[in-house]
């Protein structure tokens, strides 16, 4: 019995901060993150708001930036065209990247291998060098054009650089990564007696496919698509040297408008641009399964 | 559910499967009954589940032969060959509730909706999961989980059903209902089980016929009572039940009975073979069936006798289990039931035991 009581008295391990007003295992990961917190503060979100700020306070406090831009042509001419190239570049990367990714989670070793170094290479090459490469291509003399004359197919070369289509095809290209990365890892996670099941009780491959996987797979689709969506609306470097002369995007017209040192109108398209991505993640992180994907995986 | 009729008969010609050089099954012929219940018991790696992954179709054999009512199955996908299969980890779909789950293979077939409705409805009462239609898998509990996948496996009744360790994750009360309502589902329905488990106190009380597999090969087929009194080898004579080994040497023989001679004493054993004199043989015996032999203790039946030590005693509650030795170091183990009009021995004593010459055997 007196063993009992004791028990009760003594404090158990780790309730101690019940009766301590201050944790060390509470504190420390605080402190861990603390040098990226102020690294972020300084360098991050104090210029952000700073641009913010400025949109609002030139030359006075005025919302008069924003009103202007409703009735803006050439604002919205722009805004169509970059949500528009975005939503193209997003399903073309989905299209392109989702069998990519089954590839990559149905095989093993040596070719398993070879198509992750083939979807992470051009992950590793700077944007600019990609973009010059298909600006070579692409160009009236490029290799493109080039080889279709030789062949024969064409009398003379296709005008392919500087129209939408290469911003397209470039844009794709660049993103792909990052749709197929988020669409393998789902892929992987789905338990492979799930696919056996379905077919010891009946389902064709694509059967099996359509039922179980594509559904079981939609968060890391929806992780992917968001990321190469959220980032196409800020690309700027591609779409500038291989899209077309009218085709200009939000982040193309902010870097005009800065040139011009047309400081609050810059500052205000910026504005817009940053509050449609977060309206989009904001959306998104609703869905079931989204933040899961994310999260790193424990397989 | 009616009765889905007679199972399927299952023939398994040497078969053989490969991985790279290594043979998990290694030449595998049995012959399944129809409407048979089937456990392929082994420890793990001996190819009991290789060999049913073969049967379900998810393993392409190397060589042999698989036929389902005679008809070769070889060259069918796993889709086309109409098994119902239970895994060991569920492989509920989650994404699905309980009743899409069940209505999976249904809607394979081309069931209509409102046939799907009222053969799940079926089901889940057959398993004893009424109103968990619209629930889904990680609403339930492991057990529930199971009897849902066990409910998608017949719903559609398959003529075999296969089952890969099912009960491997519950706990020992929750296996032990759940065993016995598979013995009630397999006399229900009339199809063919063939059952995989590492575990032999379950392959004995669930099934019709035991096929115990060691490195790629059945070892043994019979019934449970067969495998138990009968062991053809030491290593089934080990992996069932637990055995005394008692090395001998051959002396001599009577009509299908051994004589041998271990350990300074002469014992009759049943052999399946005749050896020569002078061979060194192995004699299994079950430790219940020991007793001690000395007093007033007979016995009509003949019986094998040796003296032996006390070296050690333990109080199992059901049992007394002592750990005994010979004059010349022979070690068996004794399992008697406690009693207490039965005197307990003590440890350093020495005794008498005798047990039945039909419970000895040669391995």
């Amino acid at each position: 019995m007196s063993e009992a009581i004791d028990a009760r008295v003594l404090p158990a391990p780790g309730r101690g901060a019940l009766a301590l007003p201050f944790s060390w295992a509470r504190t420390v990961p605080y402190l861990l993150a603390a040098p990226l917190l102020v690294y972020m503060v300084v360098f991050y979100a104090l210029p952000v708001v700073t641009m913010l700020l400025r949109s609002v306070t030139e030359p006075d406090w005025t919302l008069a930036h924003y009103a202007a831009l409703a009735d803006d042509t050439v604002f919205l001419k722009v805004f169509w065209n970059t949500l528009y190239t975005a939503v193209i570049v997003t399903l073309g990367a989905l299209l392109l990247g989702y069998p990519v990714a089954l590839a990559l989670v149905r095989t093993r070793g040596w070719t398993a291998a070879i198509i992750l170094i083939v979807i992470l290479l051009p992950f590793w090459t700077s944007v600019l060098v990609r973009s010059y490469a298909w600006m070579v291509l692409l160009g009236r003399h490029g290799l493109i054009n080039e080889a279709l004359v030789a062949a024969g197919l064409l009398d003379r070369p296709l005008r392919l650089l500087n129209t939408p289509l290469a911003t397209y095809i470039a844009m794709t290209h660049i993103l792909l990564p990052y749709m197929i990365l988020p669409i393998a890892n789902a892929l992987r996670q789905i338990d492979p007696s799930l696919a056996k099941a379905a077919s010891g009780l009946g389902a064709t491959p694509w059967r099996t496919f359509r039922q179980v996987i594509l559904p079981l797979s939609i968060p890391g689709v929806a992780a992917g698509v968001l990321l190469v969506f959220v980032l196409s609306l800020g690309f700027y470097i591609t779409p500038a040297m291989v899209g077309g002369p009218r085709e200009i995007t939000l982040s193309m017209l902010i870097a005009q408008q800065v040139d011009q040192l047309n400081w609050a109108y810059a500052s205000c398209l910026s504005a817009v641009l940053l509050a449609i991505a977060l309206v989009i993640i904001g959306g998104a992180w609703r869905l079931p399964g989204i933040g899961n994907a994310f999260r790193m995986s424990g397989r | 559910m009616k009765p889905a009729g007679r199972g399927a008969s299952v023939t398994l010609t040497r078969l053989e499967k490969r991985f790279d050089r290594v043979a998990a099954v290694a030449g595998v012929s049995l012959d399944i009954h129809s409407g048979e219940f089937l456990t392929l018991l082994g420890p793990s790696g001996s190819g009991k589940t290789t060999t049913l992954m073969m049967i379900a179709g998810f393993e392409m054999p190397t060589a042999g032969d698989i036929a389902i009512d005679g008809a070769s199955v070889i060259a069918m996908p796993p889709y086309r060959r109409n098994i119902g299969m239970v895994f060991q980890n569920y492989a509920l779909f989650p994404h699905l509730t309980v009743a899409e789950n069940i209505g999976f293979p249904l809607k394979q077939r081309g069931v209509t909706k409102a046939e799907r409705t009222r053969l799940v409805g079926q089901a889940l009462e057959l398993v004893h999961l009424p109103g968990y239609d619209e629930r889904y898998p990680r609403q339930l509990s492991g057990g529930q989980q199971q009897r849902v996948a066990l409910a998608r496996a017949i719903v559609f009744q398959p003529r075999l059903l296969l089952m890969d360790e099912p009960l491997g994750a519950l706990d020992k009360q929750l296996r032990e209902n759940l065993q016995l309502e598979m013995r009630r589902l397999h006399a229900d329905l009339g199809i063919t089980f063939i059952y995989v488990t590492h575990d032999q106190e379950e392959a004995l009380t669930m099934s019709d016929r035991i096929a115990v597999m060691n490195e790629g090969l059945v070892a043994q087929v019979g019934r449970p009572e067969d495998l138990y009194d009968r062991p053809s080898s030491r290593f089934v004579a080990g992996f069932i039940g637990e055995s005394n080994f008692l090395p001998a040497i051959v002396r001599g023989l009577e009509d299908n009975v051994v004589v041998a001679e271990c350990d300074g004493a002469i014992l009759r054993a049943i052999s399946p073979n005749k050896p020569a004199c002078g061979d060194k043989v192995m004699l299994t015996t079950r430790p219940e069936r020991l007793r001690f032999a000395d007093g007033a203790w007979t016995s009509d039946a003949p019986q094998n006798r040796i003296s032996v030590t006390v070296t050690e005693a333990v109080f199992a509650g059901e049992r007394c289990r002592y750990m005994l030795q010979a004059a010349e170091g022979t070690a068996m183990v004794l399992k008697e039931p406690s009693s207490a009009a039965i005197r307990r021995r003590a440890v350093g004593e020495r005794a008498e035991i005798a047990w039945s010459i039909a419970d000895t055997i040669l391995v």
